[in-house]
């Protein structure tokens, strides 16, 4: 078989064990798609790393204690490590001088080195059935059982009823803690809740992806949805759909090929995920913030290479006739390239037309062009008025903001400052 | 004779690890540490299989080059993209973390790497190796590696101690007196990024920053004096390494996983100290009968 064709037949379920990968994959990730909105909102993304770097004492306490490997043990060691882990961080930046990254990298090794310790101590004691546990340092998704998935199912619905039931709290905990307060919500409940389902989710998904690769199930999905979406709710929507879709794909490419973890390779799938949603996000994607910044530029070279023509005709009283690229490059106070740009586009966009080798304004290209003078001298006059800035002050500020104004906010100047005739330099405010 | 040899790798890791940490928490850089130290992983493993060699330079380009990587990445996320920092650290790592864990799979047997010795290394097997001049055994390979790395560190911070220290606690100040805080961030960068590479193979990828962190952290409780941390730091990583040691023997367990414990516990002692030492100065915890009376005028 091709690569292909095995990525594909994961999806048929021909072997009985995809079905349980394939359902353990999907609600792990979409899980900690969920979770993971908040921590990253709260800007605790690398609490999540320390959570998940520190459930392996805890696993291999449980372990050790219930001799065998039971989910249900497990993850209620996981949990409580887990649990601890924070609370150590917290109570080490808060009562000393040791600052919060300090305190979570040594909180996140020592926890992580006791694991080692048991781990080691267990491996090399020989005990029965410890066979499997150093999986979940790295995960692997094949050894899951039916009986996990049903863990797996109830946590998912667990966890997702109390974020419905606690969204708004939470939302508000996330953004502005200080006004949930004031308004009296319970914030150390609040807090204790959110790191109890965190915990579980992380305490849940390291058997399937390893305590190293948990912390990303956790903060990828939330990054990468923020690139197309300012709206929390629909952010968290889609890190849950790109975080599913991610441990589906990422399962399905290690089924191909027998050894291959399936954590890193989920990891991977997410990484891509999010390193494509900032390039070509919606919300301040680099693609789309250079598109937006150079038809920025494009509008403001056409505006400005269309009202040179007005100083160049007196405000269109003279008709000098065709004006020639030499006289604007001389006249007009623009960089050479922004003039040939301008000239470019507007020419294109059909404000500008040649004429016995030179320039003549169409009469669309005029009416913008009275449109940035007049925005220009309304802005002069509103700062000088109402900012008290001497006349000579206020050209270079007017210069930036005509092209900003909004036809609203043009009519709101003009109202306010009583219908002008004239600006500061006592010029003719044009009408358009 | 194994067990000095053992002993004295890790505490040779363990006095690097100090100095450098002591720099770290000072910047708050610990987690770029953390983040470096996981993402150094991809480089060693490609060079690795390449060279078949497990401590030739190549490998050490190969570390340096994921270290630039990873660096990069989090400057792309955090100042191109304007994602947040702790987001932009978590997601750079884990992507190569996980890489270099594909590709160890994917090379499988040709590379003499496996999983679990990328996170807390094989430091009872550092006597195995051992290096030869003529005819003599000189003692192991990795033992010497980290001599080297440990002078070079020691001369590093000593030759640039005092820019190193300007720039840690007063940017605005390095700066304005003409010091690159960038160019000294990045010196310091390397030397961790050094130090991880050659620590690797003993400690491992995620242990090597208990090293790091631990023993300057439980300085920096213990003391207000720089220079004094330093020195503390190092006793501190020296005495958790021989204690670590013996903690790994009586239990049977993982050396470096021993080591982190005990940095732990030497971290939670010297916390206790602390606590003990600042009860009445800390604000949260003065007792609600204030030594100091504000009288109403």
């Amino acid at each position: 078989m091709t690569w292909w064709q095995e990525f594909i037949s994961f999806f048929s379920f021909a072997e009985p064990n995809v079905e349980i990968v394939f359902w353990g994959s999907l609600l792990l990730s979409a899980v900690s798609g969920l979770v993971g909105s908040f921590t990253f909102l709260r800007k605790q993304s690398l609490i999540g790393d320390v959570i998940a770097h520190s459930v392996l004492p805890g696993i291999c306490l449980a372990f050790l204690i219930g001799k065998e490997k039971d989910p249900a043990y497990l993850l209620i060691g996981a949990t409580i490590a887990g649990w601890l882990s924070t609370v150590a961080v917290d109570f080490i930046s808060s009562r000393s001088k040791i600052k919060s990254d300090t305190a979570i990298a040594l909180v996140l090794s020592v926890f992580f080195g006791l694991g080692v310790l048991i781990l080691t101590n267990i491996q090399h004691s020989g005990m029965a059935n410890q066979s499997g546990l150093d999986q979940f340092i790295f995960g692997r998704a094949s050894a899951m059982n039916p009986a996990d998935v049903q863990v797996f199912a109830v946590v998912d619905i667990l966890i997702t009823l109390v974020v419905l039931l606690f969204f708004r709290a939470f939302k508000l905990l996330s953004f502005d803690p200080q006004f949930a307060q004031s308004i009296g919500f319970p914030l150390d409940l609040l807090r204790v809740i959110l790191s109890v389902i965190t915990v579980a989710t992380v305490a849940m998904g390291v058997q399937a992806v390893g305590v190293v690769l948990m912390s990303a199930l956790l903060i990828t999905p939330a990054a990468a949805a923020r690139f197309w979406t300012d709206r929390i709710r629909v952010m968290m929507i889609l890190a849950v759909v790109i975080s599913a879709a991610s441990g589906v794909i990422g399962a399905a490419i290690s089924y191909t090929s027998s050894g291959m973890p399936t954590g890193p390779w989920i990891v991977i799938v997410l990484s891509a995920m999010a390193l494509l949603s900032s390039l070509v996000g919606k919300n301040k994607g680099l693609l789309q913030a250079r598109l937006l910044r150079w038809s920025n530029d494009r509008k403001i070279a056409i505006e400005n290479t269309l009202k040179s023509f007005f100083y160049l005709t007196d405000g269109f009283e003279d008709d000098p006739g065709p004006i020639s690229s030499k006289t604007l490059r001389e006249k007009s106070r623009m960089h050479r390239a922004d003039l040939r740009r301008g000239i470019f586009f507007s020419r294109l966009k059909g404000f500008l037309k040649k004429e016995n080798g030179g320039w003549v304004l169409s009469e669309e290209g005029e009416k913008i062009s009275k449109e940035t003078v007049r925005k220009h001298r309304l802005w002069e006059l509103y700062i000088s008025k109402f900012m008290h800035l001497k006349p000579d002050h206020v050209h270079d500020d007017a210069e930036g903001i005509e092209h900003i104004i909004t036809p609203e906010i043009e009519a709101e100047l003009e109202e306010l400052l009583e219908f002008p005739e004239t600006d500061p330099h006592d010029k003719a405010i044009p009408k358009v | 004779m194994n067990d000095l040899w053992i002993i004295s790798t890790a505490i040779l890791v363990a006095t690097s690890s100090a100095i450098l940490g002591s720099f770290l928490i000072m910047r708050k850089m610990a987690m770029i540490g953390d983040a470096i130290s996981h993402a150094v992983l991809p480089g060693i493993v490609i060079a690795y299989f390449v060279t078949q060699n497990r401590t030739g330079f190549p490998v050490l380009m190969g570390a340096a080059a994921s270290g630039l990587i990873v660096t990069s990445f989090i400057q792309f996320f955090n100042r191109r993209v304007r994602l947040q920092m702790d987001a932009s650290i978590g997601i750079s790592y884990t992507f190569l973390f996980a890489l270099g864990i594909i590709l160890i799979s994917y090379f499988g047997s040709n590379v003499d790497l496996d999983q679990e010795c990328v996170l807390y290394g094989e430091i009872a097997y550092v006597p195995l190796d051992q290096l030869m001049i003529g005819d003599t055994l000189i003692g192991p390979r990795q033992f010497w590696i980290l001599l080297i790395n440990l002078v070079l560190v020691v001369s590093a911070v000593f030759i640039a101690y005092r820019r190193l220290v300007l720039t840690s606690f007063d940017e605005g100040f390095a700066t304005s007196a003409g010091i690159s805080v960038v160019f000294w961030q990045y010196y310091l960068m390397g030397g961790v990024s050094l130090t991880t590479v050659v620590s690797f193979e003993s400690v491992g990828a995620i242990l090597v920053i208990a090293f790091l962190v631990g023993p300057a952290a439980t300085a920096y409780l213990l003391t207000d004096q720089f220079k004094r941390m330093i020195f503390l730091a190092i006793g501190t990583g020296i005495s958790a390494s021989i204690l670590g040691y013996y903690l790994a023997v009586v239990t049977n367990a993982s050396i470096a996983g021993a080591i982190a414990t005990v940095i732990g516990i030497q971290f939670m002692l010297a916390f206790a100290v602390y606590r003990n030492k600042h009860k009445w100065r800390d604000s949260k915890h003065a007792p609600y009968d204030s030594p100091v009376k504000v009288e109403p005028e």
